[in-house]
């Protein structure tokens, strides 16, 4: 079966026939090829996933295409602005908080969930925010060290 | 060579490639667009053990939609990452001998097709008693798995440098004990993933694949496809992690080629995260037993090693990895003799293969483990008890290893001063502790798997008209850094702005061919060989920027984006100005650099002596904290201090990042990571079963950079991913104990153990209380 699935996806208004059993991450994958969104494990397991749905972190994997009608879907694509790099992409590539780079979208999106709501987050907030996210390089330092770096006091050259 | 700290050696730049990666531009493999592309998936062994009567295909190629099926009977030569000992097939013949082995695989026109076509797959098949433990597996009269390997014993090694005997007698404290390291497995963040292009008008295949080694891949495709090499194309996209899970040809990639070739077409595969865990070759369990014997201040005088490994169902790196786990007892400290008799047994589990640290992190943990028993047993401080066994370099091992560099003494003292271990060991309230453990690991294998007589390492530059340098690396990145730390190293020569530079790495028809990234080989010899190939292009710019100054090259300075004349800097030409000269009469320049290990480097003279043998060990001393709740069983590590001495920094930041990632996974592995199989199954082939550590589990960790400048490496540098993974766990060990008096011998220290060791010491508490005698009081 299918349905008819409206949404915004990184700001563009998105009509389309997707089968219901579609995920929402291959619906971005597959069909929009939007393939920063990355899939790590077989299900909610590892946050690779994470997408904003109305702002808030959700796993794609586990989310139906057509459960999120009328909703704003925002993915790692969408945060660079004016083909510069948000405050948090800067942060994650000047403080190494990437190294493989394959966990690096989802705990971007779900770093950046996080400084919307509280732009001043303690260490323990940014542990919390992204407790969903594995990442198998870093150790985690240096993407705590970034996220911290993304809410000091704006460096030149960043956007907002 | 002393580091000249110009532009580009010493210097804390972010990635090369770490725009793409943030931006979710960096294209992985399962990323790339092919929407001409068959689905493949594989049909696996449900039997642990069992001969294959019959594969029947037959209802599955007739569904609609299924292109193309290839079962064993496609491939007939065995593969395997050591020429030595290549007993596998991409897809199972004879037997099965683990349950997830590919048997067959299918391309289909999509998933869904695919997945039905599985399911009508018919397997027959006569099951034989399956082993997943080794003492299963080496019992009288137990089936082999393979018919010429008797025992199921794949290699014994038996080593014995200088007098054991004479040691043990020697000295005044002798202890034996014996360890268990569960099996771990990479878990690297990226599902295992390929795509495969055949070409049927030429009958040419590309692949893109998630190596760490694409000429192996490449020379493995050649062999089972019966291909001319010339006629395969393989190229590595952005990988997502490897730590060693791809650093041997594995299955699906062989698979894949077989069934683009039989499609005639593209075939794309995409792992699931549970067949990514069955592919394994992880670090193998291990069970060690460990002698030990010391003078009473704390000098050893004979050690003695038994090791028993879990391979698997094949071969893999295994005779490599068995052979590691003794040689490197040795390097790291002085022991007048040594004695090592390793077993790597076969038995009914994914094969096993090298990880981070490939063979000497259950040695190492076993060894320090034991060091740190008899410290305590002797008085003795386990920072002294270590110092007290420096090795004095230059020098050679008994079992030939070459030591030029060694800063294990500043990783101690700086492990030492760091974490406060004067004023707090010992003294830190119940239930917290500190320990320490050290490590080292190889800057590369001095000595090739394949024997070609080729350089060890190649790197081509590309300079042109625009006045760009493409550097050409067959070197494969993949999260470790490696294009940046050869980006830094040509920069540092040539002294150019990094905005010259681009590094073009891992497409077969373009860059050099390299030997791959795996014992932490690419800093040191490709490095060294990007150095060599900078140096080349240098002096042919200083040529040309004589002849345009009217000088001789000797009074030529290169002053990276100018060449002046020495003492003279207003006599000067730009950059621009030299590359036009140079180009002229010659069109395009290529430079080429190489790197070799001389053969001295290369080990001693006994059986396996290559193993082990590098030009250069990292060292690494690991201080951790934790604190222990004796209610629940369960360890938190509250910090981590790591010196490491990684020869020289080429780029700090990396170095803190890989020093970050790498003791974090020694302590994975120490706390929680664990394979676990029933009858053969992996039940932990999940990210929920198979824990590795979350942000909330993770300390902060605190790194020491020591800088020893190795003679032969690039600038000074040595490794800097692998060594300090194994100095945790024993470190961790040591913590538990300082914190609860208990030593754990079992790896990993689940809170399962850890109560188990906390019940039995109260049971033991408590009957050594009941026979204290009663003493009467009182009595008139």
């Amino acid at each position: 079966m299918k349905s008819i699935v409206h949404m915004r996806v990184n700001g563009i208004a998105r009509e389309e026939a997707v089968a219901d059993n579609l995920l929402l991450l291959d619906y971005l994958r597959d069909v929009l090829h939007l393939t920063g969104t990355k899939q790590g494990c077989d299900g909610g397991e590892c946050g690779a996933c994470t997408v904003l749905v109305d702002g808030r972190p959700r796993l794609a994997c586990l989310t139906l295409a057509t459960r999120v009608p009328g909703s704003e879907v925002e993915t790692i694509e969408s945060l660079a602005r004016n083909g510069r790099l948000s405050r948090l992409q800067q942060a994650f590539h000047e403080k190494l908080g990437t190294q493989c780079g394959y966990c690096t979208p989802g705990m971007i999106m779900a770093a950046e969930a996080l400084l919307r709501t509280n732009a001043t987050p303690t260490e323990q907030e940014i542990r919390a925010a992204l407790a969903g996210n594995l990442c198998r390089c870093t150790g985690y330092a240096k993407i705590i060290e970034s996220v911290q770096a993304a809410c000091a006091p704006q460096t030149e050259g960043a956007q907002p | 060579m002393k580091p000249i700290k110009h532009k580009g050696a010493g210097q804390r730049i972010p990635l090369v490639d770490g725009i793409e990666k943030v931006t979710g531009r960096a294209r992985y493999t399962a990323d790339l667009f092919a929407p001409e592309a068959y689905v493949g998936r594989i049909f696996r062994s449900p039997y642990a053990h069992a001969e294959i009567i019959r594969v029947d295909v037959s209802a599955a190629l007739a569904l609609p939609g299924v292109i193309a099926i290839v079962t064993g009977e496609d491939c007939d030569l065995p593969y395997g990452v050591l020429p030595i000992a290549q007993n596998e097939f991409p897809l199972a013949r004879d037997k099965v001998r683990y349950v997830g082995e590919p048997i067959a695989a299918v391309a289909a026109v999509d998933d869904t097709t695919a997945a039905q076509a599985l399911k009508l797959i018919r397997l027959e098949v006569r099951e034989l008693p399956n082993y997943v433990e080794p003492k299963d597996a080496r019992a009288q009269g137990a089936v082999l798995l393979h018919a010429n390997r008797a025992d199921n014993l794949e290699r014994a090694v038996h080593h014995e440098f200088g007098d054991v005997a004479a040691g043990f007698a020697a000295a005044e404290l002798v202890r034996e004990e014996t360890y268990h390291c569960a099996e771990v497995s990479h878990a690297q963040m990226e599902p295992h993933a390929v795509m495969a292009e055949y070409d049927a008008e030429r009958d040419h295949l590309t692949m893109h694949t998630v190596s760490q080694v694409p000429y192996y891949t490449h020379l493995t495709l050649a062999r089972c496809l019966k291909m001319d090499a010339a006629r395969i194309r393989v190229i590595k996209p952005f990988v997502g992690g490897g730590f060693g899970a791809r650093v041997e040809v594995l299955n699906f990639e062989i698979i894949c080629g077989l069934l683009a070739r039989a499609a005639r077409g593209t075939v794309r595969m995409r792992l699931s995260r549970e067949e990514t865990f069955l592919t394994h070759r992880g670090r193998p369990q291990s069970d060690i037993r460990v002698r030990l014997g010391m003078k009473r201040d704390g000098r050893f005088t004979a050690c003695e090693m038994e090791m028993v490994q879990r391979g698997g169902a094949y071969g893999g790196y295994g005779i490599v990895t068995i052979l590691y786990a003794g040689a490197l007892l040795n390097g790291i400290y002085d022991i007048p003799a040594v004695k090592y008799d390793g077993y790597r047994v076969y038995t009914n589990t994914p094969p096993c293969g090298a990880m981070r640290g490939h063979g000497t992190v259950n040695t190492r943990h076993a060894f320090e483990t034991l060091l740190d028993a008899m410290a305590q047993e002797l008085g003795l401080d386990p920072i002294d008890v270590r110092r007290t066994n420096l090795l004095q370099a230059p020098t050679e091992t008994i079992n030939g290893l070459k030591v030029l560099s060694y800063g294990l003494p500043q990783c101690l003292d700086a492990a030492e001063r760091a974490s406060g271990w004067r004023e707090r060991h010992g003294r830190l309230p119940k239930g917290r502790g500190l320990g320490i453990g050290c490590s080292h690991f190889v800057s590369g294998s001095a000595k090739p798997i394949h024997f070609t007589g080729q350089p060890h390492a190649t790197i081509i530059l590309k300079l042109d008209f625009d006045g760009g340098i493409t550097i050409l690396s067959g070197a494969p990145d993949v999260g470790q850094g490696c294009s940046t730390i050869l980006t830094q190293a040509v920069v540092e020569v040539l002294g150019v702005d990094y905005s010259r530079v681009r590094i073009i790495a891992n497409d077969s028809v373009i860059t050099p061919k390299d030997n791959g990234a795996y014992s932490s080989r690419i800093t040191f010899m490709v490095g060294n060989a990007a150095v060599n190939a900078a140096e080349n292009l240098k002096a042919i710019l200083v040529d040309a920027a004589a002849r345009q100054l009217q000088v001789t090259s000797e009074q030529v300075n290169c002053m990276g984006e100018q060449y002046c004349v020495h003492g003279d800097p207003d006599r000067a030409v730009t950059f621009s100005e030299v590359v036009a000269e140079a180009l002229k009469g010659t069109g395009t320049i290529t430079a080429k650099g190489t790197f070799t290990c001389p053969v001295e480097f290369q080990g001693g003279k006994h059986k396996g002596a290559a193993v082990g043998s590098t030009m250069g060990f990292s060292y690494s001393a690991t201080v951790v904290e934790v604190s222990v709740d004796e209610e629940l069983g369960t360890i938190k590590v509250e910090k981590i201090w790591t010196a490491m001495d990684c020869g020289f920094a080429i780029n700090p930041l990396s170095v803190e990042g890989q020093i970050h990632g790498s003791v974090w996974m020694g302590m994975g592995q120490a706390l929680c990571e664990e394979t676990r199989y029933e009858n053969g199954r992996h039940i932990a082939a999940s990210l929920l079963e198979y824990h590795v550590p979350t942000i909330l589990d993770s300390p902060p960790i605190e790194t020491h950079i020591v800088e020893s400048i190795d003679p032969n490496g690039p600038f000074g540098a040595k490794e800097v991913s692998e060594g300090s993974v194994a100095s945790v766990p024993p470190a961790i060990v040591a913590a538990v104990e300082n914190a609860i008096g208990i030593r754990l011998t079992e790896l990993p220290l689940t809170p399962e153990r850890v109560l188990k060791a906390l019940a039995a010491r109260d049971r033991r508490q408590a009957r050594e209380l009941r026979a204290q005698p009663v003493h009467q009081h009182g009595v008139a």
